[in-house]
């Protein structure tokens, strides 16, 4: 038993740290909320070469073979930097689809709905999948975009479409899209974290900063708490891939990661109210994130499902 | 990166769960913070004593197995999976004997460490005073020296298993007039039978006595129980709380046990929609606390110390135990009041989880000004 990545994945993810780091991704972000997608193309290719879209496939599709651990580790990362786009559902089309090389290479990005009634970024996937119990279903158009309460995702309904294939791997897709979603939270957390720290140590009220005050460090380390616990849960998941670490992992990271945002808006005060504020993209994305992939309520059930020691 | 174990580590574990089923008592224990429980506990250490199961992870000189920190995480999840009683001895097992293992002689460990590890010696803790708590550097107990030892003189409180327990140990002022506060303390052990030693058991919320206040009147304490350089004591103890606080108080073992008898409970009872969030939290609780001590476990091994990120984990478990029997006894309905049931006398003991080995607001700020750099300020 060794639970902590090895050098290898340590490097990986600071590669993607400094990528993403030099990336000024807030202008992405803030360009894809308006329909402008060439800034996040771009971002979309490096992401591609970095390996990302290739962690969930066969290596004769020119994947890396399934290597959930650097999975969720890269999706940590794209969380903390708030990137915007189908990430998780491109992860997911290319265990869904039979060909998914261009989506590994990054030429094209895909979307996937499952039960809910909107796909993510239809408007700029290059393909559109619908995952239903009757099989997979590629859909030709999509509806028009519906404002997400995060900006940066723009849903949007599917046209029906032709069946691809009526028995798609559909445990191992849902399995990575909740545990990419659960690293994606974990990251959105982190950040709203190290932004609100930043915040409080420079904020000066009655002559001190007013991180040195007791009430906002506990508020704090509450944060750092519900972080911290999370994330093991994230990489343990990511190493088991059973349903229930999957859905614990879905629950504690979507929990900390909106409650971290609860503290960084009372922190922050009234700036962290607007829009114009750079918190707001992290803000708004642990909110959505929720419900993305198995609701709390839904990932409970799983837990819950099942006797005897899990564990 | 894995959670495999090696094939040693499954046979250990193996082991333990086959000598839990023949050993552990189909009855539970009377109370441990009884007169009765606390003899029943004391006799069920000899019996894991006898198999050298008390102690896995210390060396075979002191009644050990020389088990790894892999090898104990294991037998701990096996141990309350099965049900087994609560540890009468740990507060020498997991407080003192750390300390005696890295600042203690070996005079000392030969001779203190084998009847801890049999339940022969219980140890209890002297570390709180009426005015030193959370600042424990204030405390005024003394130390004078005198020929061939220590005079003790002065008041310890809160002391956990004092009521019955054989001997303590705890920091004393033997500087009068240091510097700073933090200086001029001494760690020592003594005899709660000693001449001078005067224990007033204080019975806790449910009126077990669970704690007690020590009055102390110049105490002799030879040399030999000195632990470390007379005045370093502050320094050696913050290495006792460092232990306290990491991995080594409350074994993921613990919750993971806890959590699966409360899913059976929520279940006996219907499965009841409205605690069903709870319950899930709590699986998801105890899943968390044993990955991330998996984590920790794995820096320990690779020779990192464990520092600050200890008071995530104080605060993280006291939290969650109070939750966790909340949630049972809610889940019990009316019975939820009776005081003479296993989870009412967990409720109780988890009530002062969020209290002891620092208080979890001093837990809190360690973390604000330690591992996320905030400004130090006003308590």
């Amino acid at each position: 038993m060794r639970f902590l990545p090895d050098v290898e994945q340590r490097a990986f993810v600071s590669s993607l740290d400094a990528m993403l780091g030099s990336a000024d991704t807030p202008t992405v972000v803030r360009d894809w909320s308006r329909g402008r997608h060439t800034r996040g193309r771009a971002l979309w290719g490096r992401i591609a070469e970095a390996g990302v879209f290739g962690l969930a496939v066969p290596e004769e599709c020119d994947g890396l073979g399934l290597r959930p651990v650097e999975l969720a580790l890269a999706f940590v990362e794209l969380g903390r930097y708030a990137v915007p786009g189908p990430l998780v559902e491109t992860v997911t089309a290319a265990v869904l689809l039979a060909e998914p090389k261009r989506l590994v290479s990054g030429e094209a990005m895909a979307t996937v709905s499952y039960g809910g009634p909107y796909a993510l970024d239809a408007d700029v996937a290059d393909i559109r999948l619908a995952l239903t119990p009757d099989g997979l279903f590629r859909s030709p158009g999509h509806g028009p975009v519906r404002p997400s309460i995060d900006p940066a995702r723009r849903l949007t309904a599917l046209e029906a479409g032709e069946l691809l294939t009526p028995a798609p791997p559909t445990g191992q897709a849902l399995a990575l899209a909740r545990l990419t979603t659960a690293a994606q939270a974990l990251g959105v957390g982190l950040t709203l974290l190290d932004k609100t720290v930043t915040h409080v140590k420079r904020r000066t009220q009655f002559g001190a900063p007013i991180g040195s005050f007791q009430a906002v460090k506990h508020r704090l380390a509450d944060a750092k708490i519900a972080l911290e616990f999370a994330r093991p849960l994230v990489l343990g998941a990511a190493l088991t891939l059973t349903p229930a670490d999957m859905a614990a992992a879905k629950t504690a990271a979507c929990e900390a990661a909106y409650a971290t945002a609860r503290t960084a808006l009372q922190l922050h005060g009234a700036i962290g109210y607007t829009a114009e504020c750079d918190l707001s993209l992290w803000l708004t994305k642990a909110r959505a994130l929720r419900t993305a992939w198995g609701s709390p309520e839904e990932c409970r059930a799983v837990v819950l499902s099942g006797g005897g020691r899990r564990w | 990166m894995d959670l495999t174990f090696t094939a040693e580590e499954t046979a250990l574990r193996d082991q333990a769960r086959a000598w839990l089923r023949a050993h552990v008592p189909a009855e539970p224990l009377p109370s441990l913070e009884t007169e009765e429980g606390f003899a029943a506990h004391r006799a069920w250490e000899a019996e894991l004593a006898a198999d050298r199961w008390s102690v896995v992870n210390w060396p075979t000189e002191y009644g050990g197995r020389g088990a790894s920190l892999v090898d104990w995480l294991l037998f701990e999840e096996e141990y309350h999976a099965a049900g087994a009683p609560g540890r009468v001895g740990q507060n020498g097992v997991n407080l003192l004997a750390p300390t005696l293992f890295d600042f203690g002689t070996a005079e000392q460990r030969a001779r203190v460490l084998p009847p801890m590890a049999s339940g022969e010696v219980v140890w209890a803790q002297a570390w709180s005073e009426p005015e030193a708590g959370s600042d424990l550097a204030s405390l005024r107990s003394r130390a004078t020296r005198t020929d061939g030892g220590w005079l003790l003189s002065g008041q310890k409180t809160w002391s956990s298993r004092a009521a019955f327990a054989d001997r303590a140990f705890g920091l004393f002022r033997s500087d009068p007039d240091p510097a700073k506060p933090h200086q001029g303390l001494t760690y020592l052990m003594f005899d709660l039978r000693a001449p001078g030693v005067t224990v007033r058991p204080i019975r806790r919320l449910d009126g077990k006595p669970a704690f007690a206040e020590l009055f102390l009147d110049e105490v002799f304490v030879p040399d030999e129980d000195v632990i470390g350089e007379p005045g370093h004591g502050w320094r050696i103890a913050m290495s006792t709380a460092g232990n306290e606080r990491g991995l080594m108080l409350r074994s993921p073992g613990r919750f993971l046990a806890s959590a699966e008898r409360l899913r059976r409970l929520w279940a006996e009872k219907g499965s009841p929609e409205g605690t069903k969030a709870r319950v899930a939290d709590a699986l998801i609780g105890a899943r968390a606390y044993q990955l991330f001590t998996y984590a920790a476990a794995s820096r320990f091994l690779d020779g990192e110390r464990i520092g600050p990120e200890s008071s995530l984990n104080k605060v993280f478990w006291s939290e969650y135990d109070i939750a966790l029997h909340e949630t049972a006894l809610d889940l019990l309905g009316e019975d939820g009041e009776s005081a003479d049931t296993d989870w009412a006398e967990r409720y109780v003991f988890a009530l002062a989880g969020p209290i002891y080995a620092g208080t979890n607001e001093i837990q809190r700020d360690i973390i604000a000004e330690r591992l996320l750099g905030l400004p130090k300020g006003r308590r």
